[in-house]
Parts: C-alpha cells; structure tokens; sequence
C-alpha cells in the first residue's frame, strides 16, 4: 500500500551529502552501466542514500541522488514515492513490516499484526515514542511458502506466529538480533510436518532439520 | 507499405503509422485523451480502443502500428463495450463538478462522456480527492479533476523542455505535480492548460470570466514578438478575454509564449482612449481637433530636417507606410523604426530576415546562435531548435552568453571575434560546420545592438558564404527579431531616406536641437531624454514611456482592435483581425496620420484601407502574399570592417516585460515576479 500525498509534518534536513563511502560505493555502482545511462543506478543510489540516513530518504536526499546522476530531480522524486521500500519519512531503528496479503493472511498475520500493536502500543504506521520501532503493513513480500512473512530491516522472518513475534520485537528491544529465517525450523520451504515424498533421499537431512529446531 | 482494412475500407499507409492515424485518414474519429498528435504515445487513457481480428481483446489503437492484412473495426459492438468500460472506470473519481469547471463546453471528457458515458454512475465507493498543486502564476489547478493522460508530464518535458512536473505516487494514489510546490519555469507552460484534455489544468487568469460559447472568436496573429504565431482572441462585448494559438504548422505548430496568450490583461489598463495636449507642463484631454491643430502649428514653417519619425515595436505596416508617406510630403528623411539602435543593412533582403522559415529549422543539422538567447527572443523558434534536437543529429553552439536554453549546446565565442575566426577557419568549430550538410547562422539583435553592427552583418555573412549556407535548395542566413513591427517597417521602407538621419542620428540631432519635432509611432524603448527640447508628438495605444513624455498624444489602436498586416521575422506578411473596438476616441493608427495629413493640407492619397492596401502592394509586392514567404535572393551585405572585441549581450532582461501591452499586464508581472525575480537575485545582478 502505498501512502497518500499528504504532509506528515515532520521535519525534513536541510542538507545531505554522501559519505566518502557511500560515494566511493555509488560510483561503483554508477560504473555498472554504459555511459550516458547513469539515470539506471538511481534506484540503488536511493537505496544508499536512505541506509545512509537512518532508513528513510529526506527531500535533500534525493535532491543529492539527482544531482550525482544529472537526473531532473522531479524524476527522482517520481521513482522515489512510487516504491513503497522508499520511506519518506522517518522510520524507528527497526522498521517492523507485516505482510498482510492473502497468502499470509490466510496464514494468521491478522494476528501478528493485532500482537505487534499490543506489544508496541503503535498502530500500523506509527513510530514508537523511544523511536525504536515502526509498524508497517506491507502487501506480498514474496515468501509465501513460508507465511506469514515479516520483515524486519533486511532480515525475513518466517512461519511467524503470535509467540514468535512476541519473542523477536523483545530480542530487538534487548537490542539482541533474533535468527531471521523460519521460525518453526524450516530449513527452506519444504512441508511443516517433514517431507511427503522422496523421503527415502531426505531422511538425514529431515533428521537434521528437527536436531536443529530443536536447539 | 502496410495495406489494412479499417471497418470495411482498404487503406494503405505509411510504415509506422498508428491504427489511430489511419482511422483519421479514413475520417473515422476515435476517441482519445492521452494520445497527441505531437507527444509521445504512452497509451495509457485506454478509450482509443478498437477491435482486430485475431486479437485476442481490444487494442489500443493509438499505439498500435498498421500491419499488413490487418482487418479493424471501430464501430462494433465489444469496442462501444470496451470504450464505456473505459469511461465508466474515468469517471469513477471524476468530479461532476462541470458546472462551475473552467473546461465546462470545450472539454474533451465531457464530449466523451456525452458518446460512452452511461447515464448513471454505478459507484458508491468514496470518491478520491486530491490535493490541488500550485504551477505557477498562469496555471491553475483542480487535480481532483484529473485523469492522469500524463499529457502534461510530456508536453513540459518533450516541447517544453523544462522537466519541472511529473507523477507521483502510484497507482489509485498518483498525482500529477511540480517538484516540489514551485512555478513551472517554462515560457510555454500556458499550452499545459491546452494539452490537458479536461479542467484538471486550467489558465489562471481566465478563471471564472467567460464561457466559450459565449465568446467571439477572432483568429488573428500576435505581435508581442517577432515571430508572428497564429492566435485566436476570444472576446466578449469591448473585452479580451483571453488568447488561444491557432495551427501553423510554419510558425508556431500549435502552442504560444505565455507572454503572447497572457499579456492581454494588459490590453485594458494604461489605455490612451482620448488625444491629450502638453499645456503648462501638464498633459490636458483634447478633442482629436484640437490635438490635429496643436500637431499642425509646430510643424507649420519647420524644414523637413528638423522634422524625424520613430516608429515602435508593435507598430502596424500600415501605419508606418502612412507615415513615411506623410514625412516625405512633409520633407523629411529622418526616420527609423529600429527604435532599438539595431545596425544592420536592410539594402539586401536576405540580411535581415529568417531565410530558411522557422519550419526550416528542422532541415539543418548545424545551427550556431551568434549573439541571440532564442528561448526569450523567439520562444516558438526556440522551441523548434529544440524539436530539432531531439529528432537527433545536430550540433548546436552559441557565440553569446551562456544560457538554459532548454537544449545543450556550447559556448564557442563570447564576441564578433569568434565570427572572424571562422571566416578564416582558424576556430575549431570551422570542421563542424565545413562537414555540415545545412548548416544554419541564426543572428539575434545583440549582435546588431552595437556600433559595429555592419561590420558584425557582413563577418555572420562572410562565414555563411564560407559554410555553403548559401545555396539554390538551402539558406540557412536567419536573423532573428524581437518586434512584430520591425520587418514589416523595413519592408515598408520606415528607414532613413537619402541623407536622411537613423535613430542614433535622429537622437542625437534633438538632443543638440537640430531636431524639432519628433514623431513616436508607438516607439517607448528609446531613451526618452535624448528627446531633448523636441516637440513630441506620440501616436500608440498606452501610457508607457513615449506617452510620459509627449507634447501632442494621438490614441491608437492595439493589435486586437485593427484590421492590419505585420510581417514576422521570416520575412511572412500575416493579417491582424479587429477582435474589439479600439477603447473611447481612439483610432486605427493609419486612419490617424491620413486625418492629420488632411490637416496639414497634404492630403495622402487613400481614403479607406482597400486604397492603403493597394498602394502599399504597389509599392512592395511582398505585401501582397499574405501567409507566404517571398523568398529572398541573394547579394553582399554589411560592411566589412573592424569588429569590437565586447561580447555579445542578449537584449531582453525580462522575457515577461518587452512592450507596453506587457508591461501594462498583471499577470506579466506577476511572472516576473514567480519566475525572473529570483533568477536574477541568484545571479546576483539585482543588488
């Protein structure tokens, strides 16, 4: 889902620059493409710019992408408010996305979502007060052999249920890293119970994934 | 070439044609809101659906090329389906707000919607709203209205130039706006209002005023610069209320300068409605009587060199004609209608005037500038410089300041020096233009704006003649003007007579006092102090300059409010239409100097405007081809000789601000305000 255009009120910098190594890394990335084609790196150069600035991209930011490609910056801003992985506005350190679409749905993430709100007093699109975490919902993320999905900074946490997410945002908030991955001990996305079919091949490598869950 | 059948008739086109253009060569109209014959084609309004045979569902046609064999219908059944389909989904977050929307009578969703809209909506969803969007002092926005064709987002980037709007967000939520919150920065942006199909943009200064079937419509030709795009003036009762370019295809395609369609505010302030007279200092109302008799009794016992013409930037042909007919009667050679103190030889046609067509433009594939910033001397010229650049394939440089001209381009010379490198070909640039097929030399008046203003004419002539720009198929000599009036005067021969004074000679003399009178045919840009002791007698339309300064004021008419012929800077003669009456007791302008010559005793020959015009083709036969170019042989012209090392400077500081019309509009200046204001505080040259 996307956000409307509408002024959330918060304060926007008034200057960005890259850093010596976020610049030396943009023009590595500048570099992948043909000459005259550099408009092509804007979107990882976005990507650089908001890890940069604390996960979201400020106006000066994109701005300062503009700028480094020779783009119009009203094509930057276009590119920018089109991908909802772009935020523009700030986000808490961790950024807590919830797919919600049917897949996950189907698989509980009603309930993940209603345990994040109760756990963090936020509603879905809302910053805790110690700036720590933002509740997002997402549409598909992709994983749906492994709903319901969320996303966490980079990291994909899967077969989430209530009790696991409980467990992850009190990880985060310890300021621990919690495992990403599944989180009932899939190894990939192969059946809940064990394999159904093969199993003759898989057997060892079945009885290892339950040594490991069990851990 | 691919031959189809579009709803049971054969028709062969040209490869690359769309299905949507053969439907048009056939007279088949398709509906349409994205699609523009002179954008790119991004095909995403939907309603140009039709049906092909061995498609599996409609297609767009407007971005569908003609194959062979292919067999189309636009009239069955699934596509009135398809298209209403389409309609319906448009008008989902349509406002019905028709009737108090500016579009209301000329807008295309509403014609649409009167062939493929259903007589109900089917939604009882929320409508969405959206933000309006600020554009700038001439565009309005209601972006509720808006369907998202994107025409805009194209025609400001493609034409235009100036990449200031775009779409953000995405899908239900994407708007259309400017980045972030600021004026568009383009001299087109009033054509965004045209391109846009509904009243989603719309011209700020004729909100609210008028409906257009209540208008009169009046298709004449503006004059605010030299370039002489075709317009229309829609006018209610005595007033202007608003302009509106017309197709030429030659000219200005189909779109027109903000200065040109926004000015016409200025049209009803400042106006000179009755003839004043200078009395104890104080210019007093006078009946046109009494001004003809005050006019008479200073001229009467003065020799004809004491006597000197000065003719405007907005000045008609006839007009000057008549007036150079009434100063020769009266002795005098002193005239000029280069008010701007532009040196130039006007003995050869071809010196002075934009030989390839501004259409010619899109032939060339080398074009140097020399001392002209073509984007606010000749919008729509500049515009097709930069249609031609993105067909590809051309080089472009300036010897000239260095300016956004919304194209790139480099800067070769600053000064007529570079102009005598290339004419011996030690200037790098010499090889671009020796391997160029038609290389082009467009000359503005700051090149001619200088004492050595001859010799300039002549070294921009001798690199021509070194180039190949000279040749039986091609002539790509172009000067370009800044005033309506200026070709027409020359071709009019409102030039100094033998042994007769130009405006520096006119200036100078009635500063020293050898200059009595002085008679200002609408000419405001002169510096009013060299006047000196002189008579002033100012014929013109509004209380600008020249008026201020004036012993004797004859009101004339505007462009809107005569019958007249202007030629445009290629040398095009193109008639103005009276849209409204002049205000109050002002007058034709060539009604005003044949009266005041009956007064003097010296009657001129013409009694109506058939006689002035038949005398006028007698004496110029250019005159009488009016929309065509005579084309201009060649012969040495300018006179070789030392140039000056100063570079050249562009003479407009304010494209918004040129004339007395603009000077006079608010909405000009309130674009001076939005838009050069802070440029020139950037730049440091406003204190």
């Amino acid at each position: 889902m996307s956000a409307p255009a509408s002024d959330h009120g918060h304060a926007e910098p008034t200057s960005f620059t890259f850093t010596q190594e976020n610049l030396e890394l943009a023009k590595r990335i500048i570099a992948k493409y043909p000459e005259g084609k550099q408009a092509s790196a804007c979107m990882p150069l976005l990507d650089v710019a908001q890890r940069q600035n604390g996960g979201w991209l400020p106006r000066v930011a994109m701005d300062a992408v503009a700028d480094l490609l020779g783009m119009p910056r009203i094509r930057v801003y276009e590119v920018a408010t089109f991908y909802t992985m772009y935020n523009k506005t700030p986000v808490g350190r961790h950024h807590v996305q919830v797919c919600t679409t049917t897949p996950c749905w189907l698989r509980g993430s009603d309930e993940i979502v209603h345990t994040c709100k109760k756990k963090l007093g936020i509603e879905v699109g809302e910053t805790t007060a110690d700036g720590q975490f933002t509740l997002g919902e997402v549409e598909c993320s992709g994983a749906c052999v492994n709903a319901p999905v969320v996303q966490i900074g980079d990291d994909y946490y899967e077969d989430v249920g209530p009790e696991h997410m409980e467990r992850i945002l009190d990880a985060l908030a310890r300021g621990e890293t919690p495992k990403p991955g599944s989180q009932i001990g899939r190894q990939s996305s192969e059946p809940v119970g064990g394999p159904t079919t093969l199993k003759a091949f898989t057997t060892a490598q079945a009885d290892a994934t339950t040594a490991q869950a069990d851990d | 070439m691919p031959k189809l059948t579009i709803d049971g008739i054969e028709i062969e086109v040209e490869p690359g044609t769309s299905i949507l253009q053969a439907c048009e060569q056939l007279g088949i109209e398709i509906p349409r809101f994205c699609y523009h014959e002179r954008l790119s084609v991004p095909a995403n309004c939907r309603m140009c659906l039709v049906e092909m045979e061995r498609a599996p569902k409609p297609v767009a046609s407007c971005a569908m090329p003609c194959g062979d064999g292919m067999v189309v219908r636009t009239n069955s059944e699934t596509v009135l389906k398809a298209r209403k389909g389409v309609m319906e989904f448009l008008l989902i977050n349509h406002p019905l707000d028709c009737p108090i929307c500016d579009q209301g009578g000329e807008c295309d969703l509403q014609d649409q919607a009167m062939a493929y809209g259903f007589d109900r909506g089917r939604y009882g969803e929320n409508k969405r709203a959206v933000k309006d969007k600020y554009m700038g002092p001439v565009i309005k926005t209601i972006m509720t209205r808006c369907i998202h064709c994107t025409r805009c987002i194209r025609f400001i980037n493609e034409v235009a130039g100036v990449p200031d709007v775009g779409a953000v967000y995405r899908g239900e939520h994407m708007e259309i706006t400017t980045f972030v919150e600021k004026a568009i920065g383009s001299e087109l942006s009033g054509n965004l209002a045209d391109v846009c199909p509904v009243g989603a943009l719309t011209h700020k200064p004729y909100a609210f005023t008028a409906r257009p079937w209540e208008l009169r419509k009046t298709e004449t030709i503006d004059v605010l610069d030299a370039v002489g795009s075709n317009i229309r003036v829609d006018a209610r009762g005595a007033e202007v209320m608003r302009v509106l370019p017309r197709v030429n295809d030659d000219i200005n395609e189909e779109w027109l300068n903000d200065k040109s369609r926004y000015s016409y505010d200025g049209l009803k302030r400042q106006r000179l409605d009755r003839p004043y007279i200078r009395q104890n200092g104080k210019l007093v109302p006078a009946s046109w009587a009494e001004a003809f008799t005050a006019v008479a009794a200073r001229l009467k016992g003065l020799s004809g060199n004491r006597i000197a013409a000065i003719s405007g930037d907005l000045v008609d042909v006839e007009a000057q004609f008549a007036l150079k007919e009434l100063l020769s009667r009266l002795g005098s050679t002193n005239l000029d209608c280069r008010q701007d103190g532009a040196r130039f030889d006007t003995s050869v046609r071809a010196g002075y005037l934009f030989n390839s067509g501004i259409a010619g433009i899109e032939k060339a594939d080398v074009i140097l500038l020399v001392g002209t910033n073509p984007r606010w001397e000749g919008t729509l010229v500049n515009a097709r410089i930069r249609k031609r650049y993105l067909a590809g394939g051309v080089t472009i440089a300036s010897i000239g300041e260095q300016r956004d001209l919304t194209y790139p381009y480099s800067v070769i010379g600053s000064g007529p020096d570079t102009l005598q490198q290339l004419v011996d070909g030690s200037h790098p640039f010499a090889e671009t233009l020796r391997a160029a097929k038609n290389p082009m030399i467009i000359v503005g008046m700051g090149a001619f704006q200088r004492a050595d203003g001859l010799a300039v004419q002549a070294a921009a002539r001798l690199v021509g003649e070194a180039y190949g720009m000279f040749r039986d198929d091609w002539n790509g000599f172009n000067v370009l003007h800044t005033a309506a009036a200026r070709v027409g005067g020359i071709e009019a021969g409102f030039l100094p007579g033998e042994g007769g004074r130009d405006i520096h000679g006119i200036l100078d003399g009635a500063s020293k006092g050898e200059i009595d009178f002085v008679y200002l045919l609408g000419a405001d840009e002169i510096d009013m102090a060299k006047l000196g002791n002189a008579f002033v007698v100012y014929q013109g339309h509004h209380g600008d300059a020249g008026a201020h300064r004036a012993d004797v004021i004859l009101p004339g008419a505007a462009y809107t409010e005569k019958n007249a012929v202007y030629v445009n800077t290629e040398g095009r003669p193109q008639l103005a239409r009276l849209a409204v009456f002049p205000p109050g007791e002002a007058r034709e302008d060539w009604k005003i100097v044949r009266a005041l010559s009956e007064v003097l005793g010296t009657t001129l020959p013409f009694d109506t405007h058939g006689q002035l015009r038949q005398r006028l083709m007698a004496a110029n036969p250019i005159f009488g081809a009016v929309g065509e170019m005579t084309p201009a042989s060649w012969a040495p012209f300018g006179a070789q000789g030392p140039v000056g090392a100063a570079p050249f400077v562009t003479p407009i500081t304010n494209f918004y601000m040129t004339d007395p019309i603009s000077r006079a509009s608010v909405t000009m200046a309130n674009c001076t305000e939005a838009l050069v204001g802070p440029a020139q505080e950037r730049t440091g040259t406003h204190g």
